[in-house]
């Protein structure tokens, strides 16, 4: 099998120092092929966020080593990093992130415009991208004339226009109601069915139910690992329902 | 990604604060534009005064009485004026004009006019005082000799006795006696407060005889050869002086008083020089406090700018990019703001500021731009360059 997408080992992450010291992870382990589709749960200050930063390379851990993609992510440089970012990862923060004053196209078309594609070219995808996450005609609006739920799209539709090998989602449905959040998921669905890696944080059992792997942080630590389909073949939800064999019975907890 | 769209990413930060880019831009657009402004402004005060100096004469000394009540002991004679045409003592001597003046009223044709300054002396004072003759003649030594009735009028004189008519031949009457004007002076730019063509000019002797009397002179005017040489001629003519009223040359007071038109502007050139740095200064505080405007707007914004280079970072833009990105536009807000503050001040220059005509100093706009860019890109890249070297989720987490 090919090199694992990312690989964590004894991933600590410490806060402050002396009485305010946080352990907000303390030595996570975990290996993510390529392909997989995870998501991680766990109550509220558990440390997923953290783990998701440091994922994305927006962060960087106390101590424990963090290969992405094979290569050790601490030695890349600056500009290494960001064509990382730009070309390999689609990240969605869990506080949206969008630059105020600016249209959500525009803000769509960031990623595009940071990897070099033509402005046309950057306008065409922008707009497909608004189009899958149901926000085309909210193109011309500001961050600021959209509903919470809007804006978490906006910043989905971000995440997904550079079409990147890696997703990691933060909590990407959290505002978003039932149907709103099944477009979403279908999307994650169809993309994991296309063989991209995605990690997905949530607190919704549904959403944690369709990954093919589901973590449980507790504390900072890893505590269940569940294998809930096979790695090779398309998640539950992927549109045609080729594999509609009783994938929830298939689940087993390690 | 190339520079074109990091110049249009630019454009649109601007367009996207558009309240902040104006505050900025204003603040700049003040300081530069109070720089250049004080600094003309200062410029053109010491320009005037100079010019006025000018008029006077630089190569000419005046020598005045200071004896009060008009002691004989004391006084400035006629005598002591041609003391001075001495080849031996004073070489460097061209020309003296002993001067006696005094107001008088001047009658033509039942027309009144009193006359500023009728000045009694001899043909060499035209070209001493650079008051030359534009219509008709200057009297001559034979004039003076003889004690002749002549005069030559100012401007202001000929239009309020002649209005329309061609004052030459004319005869007026001062002091009971008729003098026959024989010239009309040049107009010349007044040198304070009162009106330099507000004068007559008559030979001395005439005036002796008809409004002073044969007493003291109320001051001799000493032409030197050369420019250069009115400091020789200024000491000659103390040695002279002090020999013939009796001056101990250890003394420190004389009753005799030196004035020196190219001394007098000297100390009025430094005098203007301090003036404008002194305005230059003023202007500096007013730049420095612009810039500390901008500052302040910039700090302000550092909090949500710092977010947003988070945001941009974590979508993959390169340092250098973001960089770029924020020093243009700093630098398009300090351009475009000593740009308008530029002409701002060349409009302002148009005209007079508390009753002096601003002459710009070329340099002052180097310097003023030169600062306001500084600034501009000094406190709108700094932070920039700042947040730029942040990891993502620290400059997200920025407050
Ligand atoms: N910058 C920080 N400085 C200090 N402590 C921090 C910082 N960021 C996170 N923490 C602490 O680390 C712990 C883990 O935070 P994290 O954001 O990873 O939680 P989370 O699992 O994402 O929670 P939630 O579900 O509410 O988003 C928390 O106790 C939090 O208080
Ligand atoms: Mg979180």
């Amino acid at each position: 099998m090919s090199r694992p997408v990312l690989q964590v080992t004894d991933l600590k992450k410490i806060y402050g120092q002396g009485e305010a010291t946080v352990h907000a992870l303390r030595g996570v382990s975990l290996t993510v092929e390529r392909g997989d589709y995870l998501a991680i749960m766990g109550s509220s200050g558990s440390g997923k966020s953290t783990l998701m930063n440091i994922l994305g390379a927006l962060d960087i851990p106390s101590s424990g080593q963090y290969l992405l993609d094979g290569v050790d992510v601490s030695r890349l440089s600056d500009g290494q990093l960001a064509l990382a970012r730009n070309r390999l990862i689609g990240f969605i923060f869990q506080a949206f992130n969008l630059i105020p004053r600016t249209s959500a196209v525009a803000n769509v078309e960031l990623p595009l415009a940071y990897a070099g594609v033509k402005p046309k070219e950057r306008r065409r995808r922008a707009m497909a991208a608004l189009e899958v996450v149901g926000l085309a005609d909210r193109a011309g609006h500001e961050p600021n004339q959209l509903s919470g739920g809007q804006q978490q799209r906006v910043a989905v539709a971000r995440a997904l226009v550079t079409e990147p090998a890696l997703l990691l989602a933060d909590e990407p449905t959290g505002n978003l109601d039932s149907k709103s959040t099944d477009d979403v998921l279908q999307v994650f669905d169809d993309l994991s069915a296309a063989g991209r890696t995605i990690v997905i944080i949530t607190h919704e059992r549904e959403v944690g139910d369709r990954a093919k792997r589901l973590i449980r942080l507790v504390d900072g630590g890893i505590v269940t690992d569940t294998r809930q389909s096979p790695l090779h073949l398309p998640p539950v939800g992927a549109a045609p329902v080729a594999q509609g064999r009783a994938m929830v019975a298939g689940r087993h907890t390690r | 990604m190339n520079f074109f769209e990091v110049i249009r990413f630019s454009l649109r930060g601007l367009s996207a604060n558009k309240l902040r880019s104006a505050l900025t831009m204003l603040g700049i657009l003040i300081g530069v534009a109070a720089v250049i402004l004080l600094v003309a402004v200062g410029n053109g005060s010491a320009k005037a005064i100079s010019d006025r100096i000018e008029a006077l004469g630089t190569n000419t000394i005046t020598v005045m009485s200071t004896g009060r009540g008009g002691s004989s002991s004391t006084s400035l004679t006629k005598d002591m004026a041609d003391a001075l045409i001495d080849e031996e003592m004073a070489p460097d001597v061209k020309s003296v004009s002993p001067v006696v003046s005094s107001s008088a009223t001047m009658t033509y044709e039942g027309t009144d006019h009193s006359v500023g300054t009728f000045v009694g002396t001899t043909p060499a004072w035209f070209t001493a005082s650079t008051t030359p003759v534009g219509r008709g003649s200057a009297f001559t030594d034979d004039d003076v000799a003889q004690g002749r009735r002549v005069v030559v009028i100012g401007k202001t004189v000929a239009e309020e006795l002649f209005p329309g008519v061609d004052p030459l031949d004319k005869q007026v009457t001062v002091g009971g006696a008729l003098f026959t004007i024989v010239g009309v002076l040049e107009d010349k730019s007044s040198t304070g407060f009162d009106d330099a063509n507000d004068r007559a000019v008559a030979p001395l002797t005439a005036v002796q005889q008809v409004l002073t009397g044969y007493g003291a002179l109320t001051s001799i005017v000493v032409e030197a050869a050369d420019p250069d040489k009115v400091d020789a001629v200024q000491g000659q003519v103390s040695t002279i002086l002090n020999q013939k009223l009796d001056v101990d040359s250890s003394s420190t007071s004389t009753p005799y008083r030196i004035q020196n038109a190219s001394s007098l502007l000297e100390t009025q050139s430094e005098t203007a020089a301090t003036f404008t740095t002194l305005l230059g200064a003023v202007a500096a505080i007013s730049l420095l406090v612009g810039g500390i405007g901008i500052t302040n707007i910039m700090l302000v914004t550092v909090t949500e700018r710092t977010r947003e280079i988070g945001i941009r970072k974590a979508l993959g833009a390169p340092r250098r990019v973001i960089l770029t990105q924020f020093l243009i536009e700093a630098s398009l807000l300090s351009v475009l703001g000593g740009a308008l503050g530029v002409a701002a001040a060349l409009i302002g220059s148009q005209f007079a500021i508390v009753g002096v005509k601003p002459v710009i100093v070329p340099s002052s706009i180097g310097y003023a731009l030169g600062v306001s860019i500084a600034i501009g890109l000094f406190f709108g890249g700094l932070p920039a360059a700042r947040a730029a070297r942040l990891r993502p989720i620290d400059a997200l987490r920025y407050e």
